[in-house]
């Protein structure tokens, strides 16, 4: 790629970015009702009143990423049908919010609760419990907003800025105007972040295909390209891939809704039926995602050649489009980064604030204090994500994205079971949500940081998803450990203790 | 009609059943057109769900 400054595409850029920052500040206003009293639920959930149109568009905004935009056309570049198990995991996730999500809206409304850890320390009393998933959220967010900056430094390279002060600038904004708007700053950013990457990509998917003839031609390409390539690439699936294609999907459907960022959307909306149109509104985007992952074809067909996969999209903008537009997709990828940074960075601040530092520092704190400590957590959030990205390769980030998917699936039966049943002992969803991690965790790192386990059943290997295989482990035992809790101390007992 | 939400799970999980490039359809092949259209179908199927919700359910 050219290190020329597109100066075209680059004033464009600046323009939209002013214009959010504009928003970001001035979305403090935005909605605020008389009790201008300074409340955690101000702050870190927009006040709860976040209807159905603008929960689709800050839970669109803020669950398919800037990185999701980069990697996944990425990854589909790379190794083809494969790289779309995002598809099914983006369809799947739904019918799963639709059944479960309303439940633990009503449950955090009735009792005030701001995080999911929040929700387990009410249902289960556990402290320790509580400290898990408080902990499991926060180390598994702060990887997830370094890929946003990654995301945002891919386009920001390809309009011809080096150094790392343009990502600096862009962060020291965004944390600024979440220090003073909270939750109400992406929420009003997103529907400018959404339109406009709607735009891009209905443009590109008519536009592109139009350029390079049709999309019979587009697969063509790249199915050219990947028999030249060989290996576990090409336009379906080796059989191989089949288990690793399904459990990654699965198992990513089912992490999806346990991460801060997501679930601060899922309380910060207004009615648990606001979160059941949002399950039947929001595969829309699934459809722009399925479509954003074509780009990876395109590239074939259009004849681009990139050093790394991440370049892909846009190298493509760059070669396809004029320079004006291709700085309009660069701003919606770019903005696209800042709502959910900004999400991310509240819901790990809510978590450390209610369940970190009111649990064990001040137990008396006010709600003014709360959000006092809540507003400060976020910049350091944001801080560290940054630092991770200026001071370490970006490969830790990634790996680090990886295993944090697999953590934060090892809170799904802390937070979720107790929804439906009351049967499960907190000490032994705290020996399941332990075990989970450490054989997750041991199983990845042995093999180099790969999301696949292998095993062997009576000579025939079984490879799927570590994160899947590690909640099943973290389940199993967790119902071994209720049985032998239950012979110990009989739960009349424990319900009188606690 | 709860159980209408397991059918996505089936349809896009059972991968045996279309890691095939054809019959392709306005040039996308099998693979991935079938897998679009459960966009649209897991939508219709979540809907029919929760239009068919007693009262006492609704809120």
């Amino acid at each position: 790629m050219s290190d020329q400054i597109e100066w075209v595409a680059l004033s464009v850029f600046v323009f939209f970015f002013a214009l959010v920052t504009v928003m970001g500040f001035f979305a403090a206003r935005w909605k605020s009702g008389p009790a201008t009293e300074q409340h955690l639920d101000e702050w870190g959930l927009g006040g709860r009143q976040f209807g159905t149109w603008i929960t689709w568009f800050l839970v669109g905004g803020d669950f398919y990423t800037a990185y999701t935009v980069i990697a996944v056309p990425a990854l589909v570049y790379a190794v083809g049908a494969y790289g779309f198990f995002a598809l099914p995991y983006t369809i799947v996730v739904y019918p799963f919010v639709f059944a479960v999500m309303p439940l633990l809206w009503k449950v955090a409304h009735a009792n005030g609760h701001v995080t999911a850890a929040d929700v387990v320390q009410g249902t289960y009393h556990s402290r320790g419990l509580e400290l898990a998933v408080a902990l499991t959220g926060i180390v598994a967010t702060m990887p997830y907003i370094a890929l946003q900056l990654i995301g945002m430094g891919v386009v920001i390279k390809a309009m011809g800025l080096t150094g790392e002060l343009p990502i600096i600038a862009a962060f020291i904004v965004l944390a600024l105007y979440t220090y003073s708007s909270g939750l109400r700053a992406p929420a009003l950013i997103a529907f400018v972040k959404d339109i406009m990457i709607y735009i891009v990509v209905l443009v590109a998917v008519v536009l592109v295909p139009w350029k390079l003839g049709g999309y019979g031609a587009v697969f063509a390409a790249a199915g050219d390209a990947f028999a030249a390539k060989g290996g576990a690439t090409g336009l379906t699936l080796k059989p191989a891939q089949m288990l690793p294609y399904a459990s990654l999907a699965l198992g990513s459907a089912l992490a999806a809704f346990m991460y801060p960022h997501t679930l601060t959307g899922i309380f910060a909306s207004k009615s648990a039926d606001t979160i059941r149109k949002n399950a039947i509104l929001l595969p829309a985007y699934t459809l722009l995602l399925g479509l954003i992952a074509l780009l990876g074809y395109m590239a074939y067909a259009a004849h681009i050649k990139v050093d790394t996969p991440n370049d892909v999209v846009p190298a493509l903008f760059k070669a396809l489009f004029p320079s004006w537009f291709a700085g309009f997709a660069f701003s919606a990828i770019a903005i696209g980064a800042l709502v959910p940074a900004a999400v991310m960075s509240i819901g790990a601040a809510n978590l450390f604030t209610r369940n970190v530092w009111k649990s064990y520092v001040n137990p008396d704190i006010s709600h003014a204090g709360e959000a006092a400590v809540a507003k400060i957590a976020s910049l350091v959030v944001k801080v560290g994500a940054l630092a991770f990205i200026l001071f370490l390769p970006t490969q830790y980030a990634l790996d680090l994205q990886l295993l944090g998917g697999l953590w934060i699936l090892q809170t799904f039966p802390s937070l979720v079971f107790g929804l439906f049943t009351r049967w499960f002992r907190a000490e032994a969803l705290l020996l399941g949500w332990a075990v989970g991690i450490g054989w997750g965790s041991w199983t990845a790192w042995s093999s180099g940081l790969k999301p696949l386990a292998t095993i062997n059943i009576e000579g025939v290997s079984y490879v799927f998803y570590v994160g899947l295989g590690a909640l099943i482990l973290n389940i199993v035992v967790a119902a071994v450990a209720t049985l032998v809790v239950g012979l110990i101390s009989p739960r009349a007992v424990a319900t009188a203790r606690s | 009609m709860w159980v209408l939400l397991l059918l996505p799970f089936v349809g896009l999980l059972w991968v045996p059943f279309f890691n095939f490039a054809e019959p392709s359809l306005f040039g996308f092949p099998f693979f991935y057109w079938y897998q679009l259209a459960w966009v649209p179908i897991t939508a219709l199927l979540i809907w029919l769900v929760y239009r068919s919700r007693t009262p006492d359910e609704a809120q």
